[in-house]
């Protein structure tokens, strides 16, 4: 479980985050959603330690964030980076095998080299293993992250926004191999987004945040509303049931 | 990539076996101690300059730096020309040797650190930020040395402007000695750092989700660099032509290379290339200049002509920048 208890956030002087306290449970999908500016990436950085926490504390299962080792953590909580370095002109295969640094620290053994072949054969990269990441398309290289992501074998894995520059299919693709990776094999997954719709249709819970604060917390059916869209995103957009799942019209 | 390592090894060796054995006239004896030393101390500079440049390329995310946009080379300018100005050239040549070796590398190492550490210290630690300040400081200081030639004497300018190229003409066993002693354990700290430092090629965000922390990585890396490089430049004085060399172009071509024939970002394969190509470069350079051409022009000079060449063609040739 990631328990986050009183954490405020400020940058450059101005508040982001106001005292928020929340419980994300092991497994499943959960999506941040809200307005820009609402503090939702901040949040998952917060989580991620890609920023120092300020006030309150998060835990990941009992390792405390900025507290607990950095190796112990990053075998226990993955996150997908928006992006690499440019001058990093790797292979996928080597980006891959990246995502085993905190297990091998350099030096990969057989298991690491196995885990790295199913990774690459989940995520259908293995035609493309020799590529440099350069020479790969924007859905390619969003799914070489994953795999990687997924190759550090983690518990939870962190990803905000991965669905920028994607295309449908590309955006569909990745969903599904997130939603396949909570349901088989038990991950949790804390997943920034900005489509309502994309978090509607593939998250198991919703967590809305607005103006620093948690606004809203459950199942989509329950969250994503005519009421929520007026509200919290300050537009009349309409939403209706199809099969189960709220849609919202845009 | 493993065959590539065989051939940059025989091309050191051919170098290394040319520069002490070809053209000797005289007593052997003499001649492979008097060869033997100066070969060691372009090795040494070499690899140095080398390796801090690959490190400083990785931390910095930019292939087309080098630590000396920081102004090492300028420090040390400014470093001479301050002494022959307060002490005259006979007072700045009646300075001990180590004495003035071992000032030289504290001041290098110890204001590139300071600077270094102050700007990384403040605010979230920005890299970029860090290295602008490090060259508009660069400039400032090589303004500074500029002023101060100008009210040096010009008879006690020539001793400055002897000083102010690299040179391995002639080098005493004990600075030798001093600067390996600083040299080889950092290049044991590099050697060591090279499977973190193709996590902390990766991008802070990646690094860090890997568990290797950026900025605890970049410090060490910037220590590493401060040392080897004020090492280096101590031994030989500024690698980059004098005063207005803007970049270290040596570490560019020879990290330029070693991208080009290591078709691999793996610190284990590119830190010993860079190395050799560095020895090749500075050791073959110069068999080739004083045994082959016969001609006096000192190497860096050519470095530089060459330097400048593959500067503007990777400036051009890159995609992103």
């Amino acid at each position: 479980m990631i328990s986050i208890r009183n954490v405020s956030h400020a940058i450059h002087g101005s508040p982001i985050l106001h005292d928020i306290s929340l419980d994300l449970p092991r497994g499943g999908v959960t999506a941040l959603i809200g307005p820009n500016g609402a503090g939702k990436s901040t949040l998952l950085s917060l989580i991620a330690r890609l920023d120092k926490l300020q006030a309150g504390a998060i835990t990941v299962d009992e390792l405390e964030v900025g507290k607990a080792a950095d190796r112990v953590l990053a075998q226990h909580l993955a996150i997908m980076p928006q992006s690499l370095t440019v001058s990093a002109r790797l292979r996928v295969g080597e980006l891959v095998m990246m995502g085993r640094y905190p297990w091998h620290q350099g030096r990969p053994g057989a298991q690491d080299r196995e885990i790295i072949t199913a990774a690459l054969e989940k995520f259908a990269l293995e035609p493309l293993r020799d590529r440099f990441l350069d020479a790969l398309s924007g859905g390619q290289r969003q799914r070489a992250l994953v795999a990687m992501a997924y190759a550090q074998g983690t518990d939870y894995l962190l990803l905000d926004e991965p669905l920028n520059n994607l295309d449908i299919a590309a955006s569909r693709h990745l969903m599904g191999l997130l939603r396949e990776m909570a349901e088989r094999e038990g991950k949790s997954i804390v997943i920034v987004l900005h489509d309502i719709n994309y978090a509607a249709a593939f998250a198991d819970r919703i967590v809305v945040m607005s103006g620093g604060r948690i606004a809203a917390d459950g199942a989509p059916d329950e969250i994503v509303t005519d009421g929520l869209l007026r509200e919290v995103f300050d537009t009349n957009a309409e939403v209706r049931l199809i099969d189960g799942k709220p849609v919202v019209l845009v | 990539m493993a065959r590539a390592q065989i051939w940059l090894g025989l091309c050191l060796l051919v170098s290394i076996i040319g520069y002490l054995f070809l053209d000797a006239v005289g007593s052997w004896a003499f001649i492979l101690t008097f060869r033997a030393t100066k070969l060691a101390a372009m090795l040494l500079v070499g690899v140095s300059l080398a390796v801090a440049t690959v490190l400083f390329q990785t931390i910095t995310a930019n292939r087309i730096l080098t630590p000396s946009v920081m102004g090492f080379d300028a420090l040390y300018a400014f470093a001479l020309s301050s002494m022959v100005f307060t002490l005259g050239a006979a007072g700045y040549d009646a300075i001990p040797q180590p004495l003035l070796f071992a000032a030289n590398l504290t001041l290098m190492s110890g204001l590139g650190l300071l600077l270094f550490m102050a700007l990384l210290a403040g605010g979230r630690g920005d890299i970029l930020k860090m290295v602008l300040t490090g060259i508009v400081l660069g400039i400032l200081i090589r303004s500074v040395t500029g002023f101060i030639q100008r009210l040096i004497d010009p008879s006690d300018f020539q001793t400055v402007q002897v000083a102010s190229f690299a040179r391995f003409t002639f080098v005493e066993p004990v600075l030798l000695g001093m600067a390996a002693a600083v040299v080889i354990p950092a290049l044991v700290l590099a050697w060591r750092m090279r499977f973190r430092l193709d996590v902390l090629a990766l991008g802070p965000e990646a690094a860090t989700g890997l568990g290797e922390m950026p900025k605890r990585g970049q410090k060490q890396a910037l220590l590493l660099i401060c040392l080897l490089v004020g090492a280096a430049t101590a031994l030989s004085g500024p690698m980059s032509s004098g005063f207005s060399g803007p970049s270290n172009f040596f570490g560019l071509i020879v990290t330029a290379l070693a991208h080009l024939l290591i078709k691999s970002e793996r610190h284990a394969t590119l830190l010993p290339a860079a190395a050799m190509i560095a020895g090749i470069v500075l050791v073959g350079g110069q068999t080739v200049m004083e045994r082959v051409l016969h001609l006096s022009t000192p190497l860096p000079v050519v470095i530089e002509l060459i330097g400048g060449a593959l500067f503007l063609f990777l400036l051009l040739r890159r995609r992103a920048v």
